[in-house]
């Protein structure tokens, strides 16, 4: 670790009261945050209340629909076992493999040209 | 490499003209991958983005924007948050705390005017890089934010060293690490909280800070308000928004995010054969060398001339760029590139070359070498996250 003294040399050390004097920047107070609204939504087809119900608490509906077009079933599969062990995602037995197939029926798309 | 060839960046480039009206018509772009398509919104001190996700937002940076300069507007720079709730409310500068606790002599409890009267400021280019930055590039793909190239951004960060708040604080013998972090809370109990570890050497080695300001003004909120770890070199991963705790450990982090995710394969090229699992994982470091062309994309039309300008930028983790070589033949010859202003080895660099474009079709490909020694490799390297892309990418243009 010795050797990265020489790279301190790119830190400029200023002194905290001139920089205190010279930027009053950091007094801004919480900023207001007010995002556009939720509108992505999980595609109407047989199994999409398990996933609106069970897939929806962590994340928008989103980060299922820009995964890759093509996947074969096992990657959905994977993805509903993640969030289940990974992430502790409380989802029963039998929703989870009709979330499984509604997924694979819906976001897999095996005649389309997507990589 | 081929399969990179027909159409990459193109439509998302050619649509950046039309980004700021997109977003007033609930327009969107299309990356050009498949599931390439993504609105552009406007969200809150940000301009117009393309969004990944809404919850938790995770938002890309329009890449023209890396085409004007070697710093990214804040309103400009990407978002990658991990979990629900976030941004944190309720923040505020005039009442956030910062605590160092752990095994050291004397914890310590501050507030950012304590931070900035009581330890010397310090000011650091550095580019943060997501992990996963063109993963949606990735062949074969694979499960994670399918991210275009923007997901990159150089910023003049200010702030106090991680080293000053120790040194005070008095690390005891017996650290071997330190965890970072911030307001952010999982929704769920079940989601690990977002927190992140280094080596105690390496928090301390006066380089890794904690920054109150970015490129002169407060940070945005979905950039880390009011304090936000920067670790020059290091992926984003690392760069803990929201700082509110350092814990100084006497054994490495624990962390779901250190010790489950985040990790590519334990060898040089952090790579495997496509498809194959990696038998052997450590946790990301380093950002590798890469470099991007950004005053032409894939698929554009070029004004044929003897002497086209071709410009971008280029960054490595840490070591700086030793050079950037420009073909305009797909790779069979090379002419250096000169390099623009040096705003310190950690900081995007500019570079510009001319060649020759003639009337026809030409495969341009811009490679950056790191003063390490290390080049982007012509064909990209594999991993099962598709962490660390950094192939020198062909971009196809038409002059006419
Ligand atoms: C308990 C919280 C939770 C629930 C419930 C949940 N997820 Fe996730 N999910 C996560 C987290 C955390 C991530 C990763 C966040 C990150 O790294 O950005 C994630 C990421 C994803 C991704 C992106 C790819 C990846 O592997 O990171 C997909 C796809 C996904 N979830 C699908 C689902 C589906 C389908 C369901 C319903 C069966 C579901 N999620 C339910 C927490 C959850």
């Amino acid at each position: 670790m010795r050797g990265l003294a020489s790279s301190l040399l790119v830190l400029v050390a200023v002194a905290a009261a001139g920089g205190v004097a010279a930027r009053e920047t950091v007094g801004k107070t919480a900023p207001a945050y007010a995002p556009p609204p939720e509108t992505s939504k999980f595609v109407a087809a047989p199994g999409v209340e398990a996933a609106q119900r069970y897939c929806l608490t962590c994340h928008s509906a989103d980060y299922v629909s820009t995964q890759p077009p093509h996947m074969p079933a096992a990657f959905w599969q994977n993805e509903v076992t993640k969030m289940r062990n990974a992430y502790g995602a409380t989802i029963p037995d039998d929703a989870a493999k009709a979330i499984t197939d509604y997924l694979v029926a819906t976001y897999t798309e095996p005649t389309r040209g997507g990589r | 490499m081929a399969t990179n060839l027909s159409d990459r960046r193109s439509v998302l480039t050619g649509a950046a003209a039309l980004l700021a009206a997109g977003a007033a018509r609930g327009q969107a772009v299309t990356l050009p991958f498949g599931n390439g398509e993504r609105p552009i919104k406007t969200y809150p001190e940000k301009r117009p983005m393309l969004v990944l996700t809404e919850r938790p937002p995770q938002l890309e940076t329009p890449f023209e924007v890396f085409d004007h300069g070697a710093f990214t507007p804040n309103d400009a720079f990407f978002v990658r948050y991990h979990l629900a709730g976030t941004p944190p409310r309720g923040l505020d500068a005039a009442t956030h705390r910062l605590k160092v606790l752990g095994a050291v002599e004397t914890p310590l409890d501050l507030s950012l005017a304590d931070l900035r009267r009581d330890f010397p400021a310090v000011e650091l280019a550095a580019v943060n890089e997501c992990s996963g930055n063109g993963r949606g590039f990735s062949s074969p793909r694979v499960a994670g934010g399918q991210l275009g190239e923007g997901m990159m951004g150089n910023a003049l960060w200010r702030g106090v060293t991680v080293r000053a708040l120790l040194d005070r604080a008095g690390v005891k013998a017996s650290a071997h690490a330190v965890e970072f972090n911030g307001a952010d809370r999982p929704q769920m109990a079940s989601v690990a909280d977002f927190v992140k570890g280094l080596g105690v050497d390496h928090a301390r080695n006066g380089e890794v800070m904690i920054a109150y300001e970015m490129n002169g003004a407060p940070l945005p909120l979905l950039n880390g308000y009011p304090l936000r770890l920067i670790v020059p070199g290091y992926y984003g991963t690392y760069w803990v928004k929201h700082l509110t705790d350092l814990t100084v450990l006497e054994q490495e982090s624990q962390s779901y995010w250190m010790q489950k995710a985040y990790r590519i394969p334990d060898n040089d090229c952090a790579c495997v054969p496509a498809g194959t699992a990696a038998s052997a994982t450590r946790p990301i470091g380093k950002l590798n060398v890469r470099s991007f062309i950004t005053n032409l994309s894939d698929g554009q039309t070029a004004k044929a001339s003897a002497r086209a300008l071709v410009r971008g930028v280029a960054f490595d983790g840490g070591s700086g760029i030793s050079g950037v070589e420009l073909s305009s033949d797909g790779g069979k010859t090379w002419t250096p590139a000169s390099l623009g202003q040096d705003h310190g080895k950690y900081s995007f660099r500019e570079w510009s070359a001319h060649v020759p474009l003639e009337h026809g079709e030409h495969l341009l490909v811009a490679r950056a070498k790191s003063k390490a020694g290390d080049v982007q490799p012509l064909t990209a390297n594999w991993n099962p996250s598709a962490y660390m892309r950094n192939v020198a990418d062909p971009v196809r243009v038409v002059a006419a």
